[in-house]
């Protein structure tokens, strides 16, 4: 906590957890997806759904996939943005019983026909939480930049990724391990002191094992 | 930081010949590494942010749900008209602060202070002092700094959440803070300002948080004009020298235990009080 979690943040209302933390949740996807989105589905739940429209909640994480901050006086009109830079929204209701009252389930298509389904939650403040990638349990703030890497749960792969970071001089400051099962779907997530650079982001994707590799980097990407 | 209680900032202040602001000011840039000026200009910003807030104020603004809109502009037009009961300055600060909060509830940039739904507390009393007291700008970034101390400890030691503490946490808060910055505006010693602050609370201790339709409108839109009032009472109570018998840190702490007694039907659910009342749930099918 600083003193500008206390006076602040500017931001666009009326809520930060049902508006500020939605655009941020929405900007962390986007970042996550890494190309230009052209079809979104955004299912809400909870809070999100029951009280979402009075907030803006829906507008706010369309907002965030349009790369826009929470102080951004064009969060009201972003549904016509969205339409305007061609991207397709489709809004309906999920039960996502286990996550936190105010969630939202992303499943996006980018230009280049990558997909991407994300569970964000915001937890209070307009603080969040990225619960889910792709169905496997991710949880980071997006405070750090976060290498998400899903593989086969084999042994090595832990050590093939870390020493690359290693061997750029990258520190981690927080890592996490998730499987489905013994033997099956696994990731790893790893928050990280440092940006990771694109062409080590290819050089994992190539990395026998590795089924996929996404990355949120604080940094706003040119190619979107 | 290097406090965890309103005494511990205090005693920091005291035994380095510091105001009360300064020890806030320092203790941040010391966390962030950067210089104190950084910091100040920075809250300088915030400032900028709460006046433009004010000023883009547009009376025709409705909130998504058609609930709000437009009484700011209702108690400007009645000073402007009327012999007034709470005088010029009390009513300024009245209809400012309802503005912000109107603001905030149609989607406009406010600064959460601490909350979104508590952003008119402090702009209004702080923008009024400015313009209608004479304050230098720099004076009132000060205030903040004393606001955010204060902030700070109700975040740490009992809450600054809807959800956790009921609205004593949102409008209470703020409330204690624009009162301590009252405080330090018109010369109040540090004593003054912490028991400025606790006075605020107290009459704030119990507040609710049942929203009709879960949204940031009723009643927060004309409870941040309360709040904002609350504070310059409480500010005045403290300059004339009355104390709260309940020392300050023991009303943060009464604070946070109410907050966890209160039920959760009360605290930002929108299951309990006003929410459910028989206009509110006709409000909330309206809008499902």
């Amino acid at each position: 906590m600083n003193v500008f979690d206390i006076i602040g943040p500017v931001m666009v209302g009326p809520s930060s957890s049902h508006t500020a933390g939605a655009v941020k949740i929405g900007k962390a996807a986007r970042k996550l997806m890494g190309e230009k989105i052209i079809n979104a589905q955004l299912l809400l739940s909870g809070s999100f759904y029951a009280t979402g429209k009075g907030h803006g909640t829906p507008k706010a994480l369309v907002a965030g996939l349009l790369g826009m901050e929470p102080d951004d006086e064009r969060i009201p009109d972003s549904f016509e943005i969205a339409k305007k830079e061609g991207m397709k929204l489709k809004f309906g209701q999920v039960d996502l019983h286990e996550r936190h009252s105010n969630s939202v389930q992303l499943i996006l298509e980018g230009a280049h026909g990558r997909i991407l389904e994300v569970i964000g939650e915001s937890i209070g403040g307009s603080r969040i939480n990225i619960a889910e990638i792709d169905g496997l349990e991710a949880n980071f703030s997006g405070d750090f930049p976060t290498l998400v890497v899903h593989n086969s749960d084999r042994p090595g792969h832990i050590a093939k990724v870390t020493s690359l970071l290693s061997n750029q001089g990258i520190n981690i400051a927080a890592m996490r391990l998730y499987r489905q099962g013994r033997g099956q779907n696994a990731v790893m997530i790893l928050e990280c002191d440092q940006e990771v650079p694109k062409d080590r982001i290819d050089a994992l994707e190539e990395m026998d094992g590795i089924e996929k590799v996404t990355y949120y980097s604080l940094e706003e990407a040119d190619e979107l | 930081m290097n406090y965890k209680s309103l005494q511990e900032i205090v005693n920091l202040a005291q035994s380095e010949s510091l105001e009360f602001w300064e020890v806030i000011a320092r203790e941040e840039a010391i966390s962030q590494n950067v210089n104190q000026s950084q910091i100040f200009e920075q809250m300088r910003k915030m400032y900028h942010a709460m006046k433009q807030s004010i000023t883009q104020y547009d009376s025709r603004q409705k909130s998504p749900s058609g609930m709000s809109g437009g009484d700011g502009e209702k108690m400007r037009q009645y000073r402007r008209t009327h012999q007034t009961i709470a005088g010029d300055l009390l009513s300024k600060i009245m209809e400012t602060a309802m503005m912000v909060a109107e603001s905030n509830a149609c989607m406009k940039k406010i600064v959460a202070a601490p909350t979104a739904g508590s952003c008119g507390v402090l702009p209004a009393v702080l923008q009024v002092f400015e313009v209608e007291k004479g304050y230098h700008e720099d004076k009132i970034v000060e205030a903040l700094f004393v606001a955010a101390g204060i902030g700070e400890i109700l975040a740490l030691n009992a809450s600054i959440s809807g959800a956790v503490g009921g609205c004593q946490a949102e409008i209470g808060s703020a409330s204690a803070m624009a009162a301590g910055s009252v405080t330090y505006l018109e010369g109040g010693t540090m004593e003054d300002i912490l028991h400025a602050a606790t006075l605020a609370l107290k009459n704030m201790l119990g507040l609710t948080c049942d929203p009709v339709a879960g949204l940031v409108e009723v009643p927060c839109i004309k409870r941040n004009v309360a709040g904002a009032m609350n504070a310059v009472v409480s500010a005045q109570m403290a300059l004339a020298g009355i104390r709260s018998v309940i020392p300050p840190d023991e009303v943060i702490g009464a604070m946070a235990s109410i907050g966890r007694e209160m039920p959760v039907c009360l605290k930002e659910t929108g299951t309990g009080g006003l929410a459910v009342t028989r206009t509110a749930k006709i409000i909330a099918e309206s809008l499902s």
